[in-house]
Order: structure tokens, then sequence, then C-alpha cells
């Protein structure tokens, strides 16, 4: 259905949201295959005291468990992760998770430009990036280095957001492959199953 | 829509930081070879941007001939954040579980390795303080870093961390309030000096430094994250080798030493909290 604009071999999904992108990213794991063929690897800007609740609600309607990883761990297909309170969530390599607990990126920690850029750096052309709705900028310069690396980016359509700064942040950043609504979102990453 | 970003980012390469690494722990015996890349790169392109530099090439330069230069470089490629009390529901289980063992010793040792600023070892010592048992601890709080180890001797914390730690205190089933133990003086918060009176604070470099007492408890907490796997594994040994056997090694909330090579010889002793039991020798 959707013509393909980057056709390297896809490994890792990873998807960055702020205020407004809850309701997406449980329809999205919602949507997904089970036992999708890559990693689902989620930065949610999320309260900095609250430790639990998080996963859980993600949980609920998600096709596939989800994990906050502990540092160093796998990144496995067919499993979704969630960036821990409080601390920003990278790729070390092209399989396993660091943690940091360095200071806010764009106000944030976890930020989604962290956990962006360092997966850049290790999927280069194999990483698919999608930016969700958002009120503030985090995301954008991950998203550039994504696309300077050969990923393939996916965008919300801002007029489907309830935040739009963040999608719109990007897409003034970068150019990127595709702007989509949530059902299309689900769509495009099934095709990559 | 699209229009270039009109600065150019800096993207340094994995081989640049090898180079960095090998030159440094050459000329000033740090050795940053086996910290976790992805942090790490980060914390490099942070020093270049300060600098307005906009080169590896170019920072090692300044380092190798600038010995002040690199005391910087240090204290800002290594991560000091800290709270009074980080993570709440840790101190609490420290409080209502650890403790009551130790305090069955006559006496016991206690290692902050990696203390940064001293906060978790002010933090420690109120809880200590508390249960009664701060006369017979015997505590040693370490770090790479020696700006920060001279921090931590101050005791001295700006006042705009006051409401963050007296939040995080009041999770941890306090038996007094924060405020006994400091007071303010030009807008920062004074702790008490003798909670740090059986205190030793010492330079030691978990990536090379082997151990050099025994201890009952040592909290290594938020510092391994950001070493690769292979020195992760170097400094389980030495914690490992640091501890009395039913000793305990405290984690920070997302580490986690199950995967590590000598896994088999700890137990788990609160899964959530991150706290292992030396087990064998
Ligand atoms: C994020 S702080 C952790 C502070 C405290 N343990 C906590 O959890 O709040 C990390 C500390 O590790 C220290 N550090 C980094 N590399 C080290 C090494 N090789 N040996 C000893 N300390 C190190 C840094 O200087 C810094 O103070």
């Amino acid at each position: 259905m959707f013509s393909l604009k980057n056709k390297a071999e896809k490994t890792t999904v990873v998807i960055g949201g702020s205020a407004g992108s809850f309701p997406i990213v449980n329809r999205i794991l919602e949507g997904i295959r089970p036992q999708y063929r890559m990693p689902v690897i989620l930065c949610l800007h999320r309260l900095r005291d609250k430790r639990e609740g998080f996963k859980e609600a993600l949980e609920i309607k998600s096709k596939l468990p989800v994990n906050e990883p502990n540092d160093k761990s796998l990144a496995l297909p067919g499993h979704a992760y969630v960036a821990p309170a409080n601390y920003h969530l990278l790729m070390e390599d092209a399989t396993h998770f660091a943690l940091a607990t360095t200071e806010l990126v764009q106000y944030s920690r976890p930020s989604i430009d962290v956990l962006f850029e360092s997966a850049a750096d290790v999927c280069g052309q194999h990483l698919i990036a999608v930016l969700l709705s958002g009120a503030n900028r985090d995301g954008a310069t991950g998203m550039r280095h994504i696309k300077r690396k050969g990923g393939l980016l996916i965008v919300q359509d801002p007029q489907e957001c309830s935040m739009r700064t963040m999608p719109e942040a990007a897409l003034q950043a970068t150019e990127v492959d595709y702007v989509l609504k949530t059902e299309d979102i689900i769509r495009i990453l099934n095709e990559f199953h | 829509m699209y229009s270039p970003a009109s600065e150019p980012d800096i993207d340094i390469q994995l081989q640049e930081l090898e180079k960095l690494t090998e030159a440094i722990l050459t000329k000033y015996g740090y050795d940053f070879t086996n910290y976790a890349m992805s942090s790490f790169k980060r914390r490099v392109t942070m020093v270049l941007k300060k600098n307005g530099l906009s080169t590896v090439d170019q920072l090692l330069q300044k380092l190798l001939y600038d010995p002040a230069f690199f005391d910087q470089f240090v204290l800002d490629v290594t991560v000091n954040t800290t709270e009074m009390f980080r993570d709440p529901s840790f101190w609490k289980v420290l409080r209502h579980q650890i403790l009551p063992i130790l305090n069955t010793r006559p006496e016991f040792n206690i290692w902050h390795a990696a203390a940064s600023t001293g906060e978790e070892v002010v933090s420690m010592a109120m809880l200590l303080k508390e249960e009664g048992m701060l006369d017979r601890a015997k505590i040693y709080a370490t770090d790479i870093n020696h700006v920060v180890l001279k921090k931590a001797q101050n005791l001295v914390y700006p006042g705009r961390n006051k409401d963050l730690s007296e939040q995080n205190y009041a999770q941890t089933d306090p038996k007094g309030k924060l405020e006994d133990y400091y007071q303010m003086a030009d807008g920062d918060m004074v702790f008490d000096p003798t909670l740090i009176a059986n205190v030793k604070f010492k330079h030691h470099d978990l990536a090379i430094d082997h151990h050099f007492f025994k201890f009952d408890l040592i909290l290594c907490r938020n510092v391994m994250i950001y070493f690769n796997q292979k020195l992760q594994n170097r400094v389980f040994e030495l914690l490992h080798n640091s501890l009395f056997l039913g000793g305990f090694l405290a984690l920070g909330a997302k580490e986690s030493l199950i995967w590590c090579k000598i896994a088999d010889k700890f137990e788990s002793v609160n899964d959530s909290e991150k706290i292992y039991k030396k087990i064998k020798l």
C-alpha cells in the first residue's frame, strides 16, 4: 500500500511522544502485529518522580510485552521498551540499551533527542523513527540526525495531533519520509513486519 | 517547510573516541576506554561545544598540553547528578530490611563507591543516626573526581534542592525532620558536620584501583551505567572482593547484576530496589 521510499532492511523502531501522545501510543501498541519482527523502543515524556504505573498503563492494550529496560539489557524483537522515569535511554549498540542520568535535554529526562541520536548512530539506515504529538521541540534534532544516517522518518500528521509543536519542529528541522495519521502509522509499521 | 540547520552538528566517530581515551590513559592514567560510548560521546560533544572546538583532534591537543584543562574535562565528562535520598523507596528498604541486619553486628563498614558530591553519604548518616547506629559505622566515600570529593566534605548544598530533599526524606519513614540536620546560611543548606565524623573521603577509580578494605554494605549506584559490560564485570569483581560474605551490595534503580560473570556469587535481596547479598566467596 505504501511505496516504500527507503529500501534498506529495518531492524529497530523508535517512537517519541509527549503531551497528547499517550492514547496514540496505546493505539499503536494495540494495532501492531503480535511478535513484531523488531524491538519497538518508546521515549515518552513522563513525570520524573513517578517510577510505577506507566509501563502498566501501556501494557493493558499492547500486543507486545512492555518492559522498562535495565542498563545494558537487550533490545529483543517482538518486545516494546519504554524509557524509565528520570533516566535517559540510549542504545549502546544495535542490541543493547544504556541508561544515563545526565542533565535534562529539551527540559526532559528521558529525552527523545537522546534516544534518537544514539539509535541513529548504531542502527543507521536500519532504523525507523516515529515522532508523535507534543508541546515542545524534543525529537527534532534527533530526527535530523537519523535522516543524516539514512533512517526512515515518520511524523504524526500535525492536523491530527492534540499538540502540534513537536511534529512541526521536526518537519522544520529535516525532510521526513511520511506525515501520517495514527492508523496509517500502524499500517506502515505492520508492512515492515 | 524544510530549512537546513544553520550550524552543522558535530558527529564524532567511535574511532576518534578510541584514540582520545587511549591518549588520555597514556598521558594521565585515567581509563575511559571502557566507558559506555553512547553517553561518553554525548559528553565529549558537549565539551567540544562548550569550548568552541569542532574536532576531537583539537580537543586532544588541548588536553595533552594543558593539565588544568584535563581536570575540567574529567569534571565535564563524568556525570555528577545526585540527590538526597535519591529513590526514597530504596532508603525505606535500607532502613527496614538491611540496617536491622547490620545492627546485630558490633561494628560494620559501609562504602559509598562513586559518592559524587556526598548527598548519598549524608542521607546514609541521617538514617544511621535515626536508627541509633551512626557511632558504630565506619564509612568510606570515594570518587574518581577530586572536585566532587571536596564538595562532599563541605556539607553545603544549594537551597534550591531543599524541597526535593524534604520530599524524598518524607518518604523514607523518617523519625525526625530534615531541618533538624541543617541550618540555612546564605541560601544554602549547611548540614551538621558531626554526621560525617566517621566518614573517610578518598580518591578511588573503579576502572583502575583495587579493593582496599572489607565492607558489610556497599552502595555503588548510578555510576556503572556509564561503563560498558567489560568494565562492569571488572567492577563487580572488585565489589565482590570488597564485601564480607553475607555483605550487601546496592545498585541503582535500573542496574542489575543478573547478567554479569559472577552473578551466581550473589543473591537478590530486593528485586525492585536492586539490593544483592554476597553468598559465595
Ligand atoms: C551519577 S553520580 C552517582 C552519585 C550517587 N551514587 C547517586 O546514585 O546519586 C556518578 C559518580 O561516579 C563518578 N565516577 C565516574 N567514573 C568513575 C570511576 N571510574 N571511578 C569512581 N567514580 C567514578 C563520577 O565522578 C560521579 O560522581
